[in-house]
């Protein structure tokens, strides 16, 4: 997936992250991250981000995310959405299918 | 009666995480996840990666799930059930349903899905809110149009502004639709759910509305609200009163079948097959109910 534009998605609510992408020149994943609880899950937070990212095959983009305390479930969608936004793409893609 | 209670179907904005995430905890006995009316047209696309991610990662325990699609003539249902069909809700609801057709057209999409991912088919639920004026007056058909309508509900707002009538307290507007809806239901064999009552602050007026239609043979009520949830469930809970009623019935026939007859009574009165069937209906509310206690918010 190429990021062509500035993508933006989630609010600053509370229980929320609020995820911009925007393109980069070269390779890799630039992420800056701002957090309530920066030092108890910063990274897991993230991992998320960046593993995400990785599942849609963006190679490249500057990411920065703000954090209200979003559950790592939101956190993978305003990626999502974000990412999407940003390659200007409604080609969506579901692979995952839950388990009962 | 068969199937699990539904007494109360909690609305949940599809782009909320906060309420996401603490839904399951106000004791509905369904959740609904909204992707229709309360979400932004410019937010369609997020809220349906909340609800998908939410719905695949997080443990709901054994809460009915339901999603709210939008309809598919806006193009945009069929991107919601792509999704939402992976997530695997025990329903998807159908807004603004007209027709059967409706119904099969949306059923052919989700069967269609089911395969591509491996579910198996036909193990997704589905209910029809009916909306209109035609809507209303399809109802039989739209009860009919699919095995895998779990029921159908009134969704009154758009309702009463095709019917170009205006909400009252008393909901008079709303009579012909109830009544038709919950005779189609009925019919059909499925359940019969009511729409949202919409001033939260009037609980008096929702109390009288709530025993207005379980009166009137509803299964249950969408809330918007989990302040709702506890009336409801008291409404919808037989009384001390009921139930000693309905247990003097049941020993009454049991006692009629041991001498052998086919006929029983109860204080001088015969008690027929309609009575008996109520008074069972009645004490399987009361175990279903017991069994899903009301939490205290």
């Amino acid at each position: 997936m190429n990021i062509i534009t500035t993508g933006v998605a989630g609010t600053m609510e509370s229980s929320d992250i609020i995820v911009t992408v925007e393109p980069k020149a070269g390779e890799g994943i630039d992420l800056t991250l701002e957090s309530d609880v920066m030092q108890q899950f910063g990274k897991q937070i993230e991992k998320v981000i960046r593993d995400t990212l990785a599942e849609l095959g963006v190679n490249s983009a500057c990411v920065s995310a703000v954090d209200k305390g979003a559950l790592d479930c939101t956190v993978a969608a305003r990626t999502m959405a974000a990412a999407y936004r940003a390659a200007e793409s409604t080609d969506y893609v579901f692979n995952e299918v839950k388990k009962k | 009666m068969s199937g699990r209670l539904r007494r109360s179907m909690l609305f949940v904005p599809g782009n909320n995480p906060g309420m996401i995430r603490d839904a399951h905890i106000y004791g509905s006995d369904s959740i609904m996840f909204d992707l229709e009316d309360s979400v932004a047209i410019t937010e369609k696309d997020t809220a349906r990666f909340l609800v998908y991610k939410a719905l695949t990662t997080l443990n709901y325990g054994k809460k009915e799930l339901v999603v709210r699609i939008n309809d598919l003539s806006s193009g945009i249902g069929i991107m919601d059930l792509e999704a939402i069909v992976r997530a695997r809700p025990d329903v998807i609801r159908l807004p603004k349903t007209e027709t059967a057709q409706d119904v099969i057209d949306c059923e052919r999409e989700i069967e269609r899905i089911e395969r591509e991912a491996g579910i198996p088919v036909g193990s997704t639920g589905m209910m029809a809110a009916i909306e209109s004026a035609i809507g209303v007056l399809n109802a039989k058909e739209i009860a009919f149009s699919s095995k895998r309508l779990i029921g159908i509900a009134l969704g009154a707002e758009d309702y009463v502004t095709d019917l170009k009538a205006t909400r009252s307290p008393e909901g008079i507007e709303l009579m012909f639709a109830r009544g038709m809806i919950v005779n189609a239901a009925k019919a059909a064999g499925i359940m019969a759910l009511d729409t949202v009552y919409s001033d939260v602050n009037n609980e008096e007026g929702f109390i009288a509305e709530a025993t207005l239609i379980r009166k009137m043979g509803f299964d249950g009520k969408s809330v918007i609200n989990p302040r709702q949830i506890r009336p409801l469930h008291a409404v919808f809970t037989p009384s001390e009163r009921d139930l000693k009623k309905a247990m003097a019935i049941m020993d009454a026939i049991a006692e009629a079948n041991a001498r052998g007859s086919g006929v029983a009574s109860l204080n001088g009165k015969m008690i027929d097959k309609p009575i008996v069937a109520r008074a069972q209906y009645l004490l399987e509310l009361y175990e279903r109910s017991k069994a899903m206690p009301v939490e205290e918010v």
